[in-house]
């Protein structure tokens, strides 16, 4: 039962680094920089991480690399590969690990310098269709992975008459908690009319309905709850996690409109002992606009079909009845290739109630949502400020 | 393995460059499944053989990738559910880029590029009842 293990982990401290654009670094070096930070956070040394949890979308053995430049030598190693979510992925098998004895201090951490880098995003796409190939996709272009994030919208569009003007409504939610958050990119203000008029990328999605292209790097450190209460640091305890996966491709993907949110969120929260009107603010991989609608509908928020109106006059915005990515998100904070991690360091941020302007008040209760491939990996995670 | 029995993959683009579209049935469900791979992913079955479908399909979503004219221009990408209950990626072959839409009867042609084959859609003849 993984209810046994609820609550039993905690998050001991996060960290950041390079976020937006670091030039003259390799991700290496902002990923030692973010897990230097998230073990200093932890009020920890390095010497004391004896678990890893790291990917990448270049090198298929990059645990062995992070181990060797931080210099640690774990007794847990997960570098279990799923795009943007991996990173939330990563929490059960650490939990497990924790709870079981066999490590008990995880690091889990990411970088990237997609953005600056001679070898960035652009070639990393042409590289991967090398490495990786799609072969029944790939003949017809589908910009990688916008296209098949464009076919999704569109047909949620059609089936449930959502509109352009209600994906927009997303960018601007985003872009208006950006302006609260001094690490944010992309900080001013956008209108709807500025998100229709930019210019068009692949039908429905404008550059404004696209996640940014950023460096940056992300840290966070896990251990036992009863341990991580001793530290400076308040902990922040993981009540749930669950990960699903039903396909890669998105031609796939048996329902355009339904991803397998709709089973990782579930099993989330009933690992946490929670149910929605708990929550107090979610935090959810908006790599594109329709992935805000998509996962408010698919973990339960309102009903499939209903996601349009739910973001509508400002619904997720500050001031709106439910705070949504409230860093800024992928659209407007930060996006190095796999922005998961940023979503547990937003929530852990707020439920330590150090968000500054855009804090959200009382909030004691997260669920984070963390999405990979195209639409393909979906994670999800309840983090609580007290035992659930 | 001889070199004349090859795996799904290499069989289905061997085909595809000879200009004949086949996807595979399960001869234990009699599922049909796109893309081609070793076992049934419905049932499991190793059972599978190979059909040529009627290539009638109906767009299930489809959008338009806009490029610059001097990069080559405006090009589409459609999901199309084939009548046999299978999806696939493909493109509208010929016709108006802004024309497609959800619901569009279209049927499946086989194009040679550089010597591959590749599945592409026309937009189904419109009859009137």
């Amino acid at each position: 039962m993984l209810e046994a293990i609820r609550n039993k982990v905690a998050i001991a401290g996060v960290g950041v680094a390079g976020l937006g654009q670091a030039h003259g670094y390799t991700e290496m070096e902002l990923l030692a920089q973010a897990a230097t930070k998230a073990v200093a956070d932890a009020g920890l040394n390095m010497s004391d991480i004896d678990g890893i949890a790291t990917c990448s979308s270049s090198a298929t053995m990059w645990a062995m690399p992070v181990i060797e430049y931080l210099g640690v030598k774990p007794a847990f190693i997960d570098s279990t590969m799923l795009g943007g979510s991996s990173f939330l992925a990563h929490l059960l098998p650490a939990m497990h690990a924790i709870v079981s004895g066999q490590c008990t201090t995880v690091l889990v951490c990411y970088g990237s310098t997609q953005r600056t880098a001679t070898f960035g995003r652009k070639e990393g796409v042409k590289a991967r269709a090398l490495l990786d190939p799609q072969p029944y996709e790939q003949p017809y272009q589908p910009l990688s992975p916008i296209t098949s994030y464009a076919l999704a919208a569109q047909r949620h569009m059609f089936q449930y008459g959502t509109t352009r003007r209600q994906l927009a409504e997303v960018a601007v939610a985003a872009r208006q908690w950006a302006g609260l958050n001094p690490e944010a990119f992309m900080r001013d203000p956008l209108s709807i009319e500025e998100v229709l008029e930019a210019r068009m990328i692949s039908d429905p999605f404008t550059i404004r309905d696209c996640c940014l292209v950023t460096d940056g790097a992300g840290a966070y450190v896990l251990m036992a709850s009863d341990r991580a209460r001793q530290l400076q640091r308040k902990p922040v305890y993981v009540s749930g996690s669950a990960t699903a996966v039903w396909n890669r491709q998105i031609s796939a993907m048996h329902d355009l409109t339904v991803t397998a949110a709709s089973e990782s969120g579930p099993r989330a929260m009933q690992m946490a002992g929670v149910s929605h009107k708990d929550i107090d603010l979610i935090q959810l991989y908006d790599a594109f606009t329709i992935n805000v609608l998509l996962f408010l509908e698919d973990l339960g928020f309102c009903a499939k079909g209903e996601g349009g109106a739910f973001v509508e006059n400002g619904g997720i915005a500050p001031g709106g009845h439910t705070p949504v990515n409230t860093n800024g998100g992928g659209l407007s904070c930060v996006h190095p290739g796999m922005y998961g991690i940023f979503t547990l360091i937003e929530a852990v941020r707020q439920l330590r109630a150090e968000a500054g302007e855009r804090q959200v008040p009382q909030a004691s209760i997260a669920l984070i949502h963390g999405n990979g491939g195209t639409l393909s990996s979906q994670s999800t995670a309840i983090l609580s400020r007290e035992p659930t | 393995m001889t070199d004349d029995i090859k795996g799904p993959e290499a069989r289905y683009f061997e085909k595809l460059a000879q200009g004949i579209f086949e996807i595979q049935r399960c001869a234990t469900c009699r599922e049909h499944q796109f893309f081609p791979r070793a076992l049934c992913v419905h049932c499991g079955s190793t059972q599978l053989d190979w059909v040529k479908p009627s290539g009638a399909g109906t767009v299930y979503s489809y959008s338009v990738v806009r490029r610059k004219p001097e990069a080559g221009g405006d090009y589409n990408v459609i999901l199309v559910d084939l009548d046999e209950g299978v999806r696939l990626m493909s493109c509208i072959d010929k016709g108006d880029e802004n024309g497609i839409f959800i619901g569009q009867k279209v049927s499946a042609r086989v194009a040679l590029r550089n010597g591959a084959g590749v599945v592409v859609f026309d937009a189904a003849e419109v009859t009137d009842a």
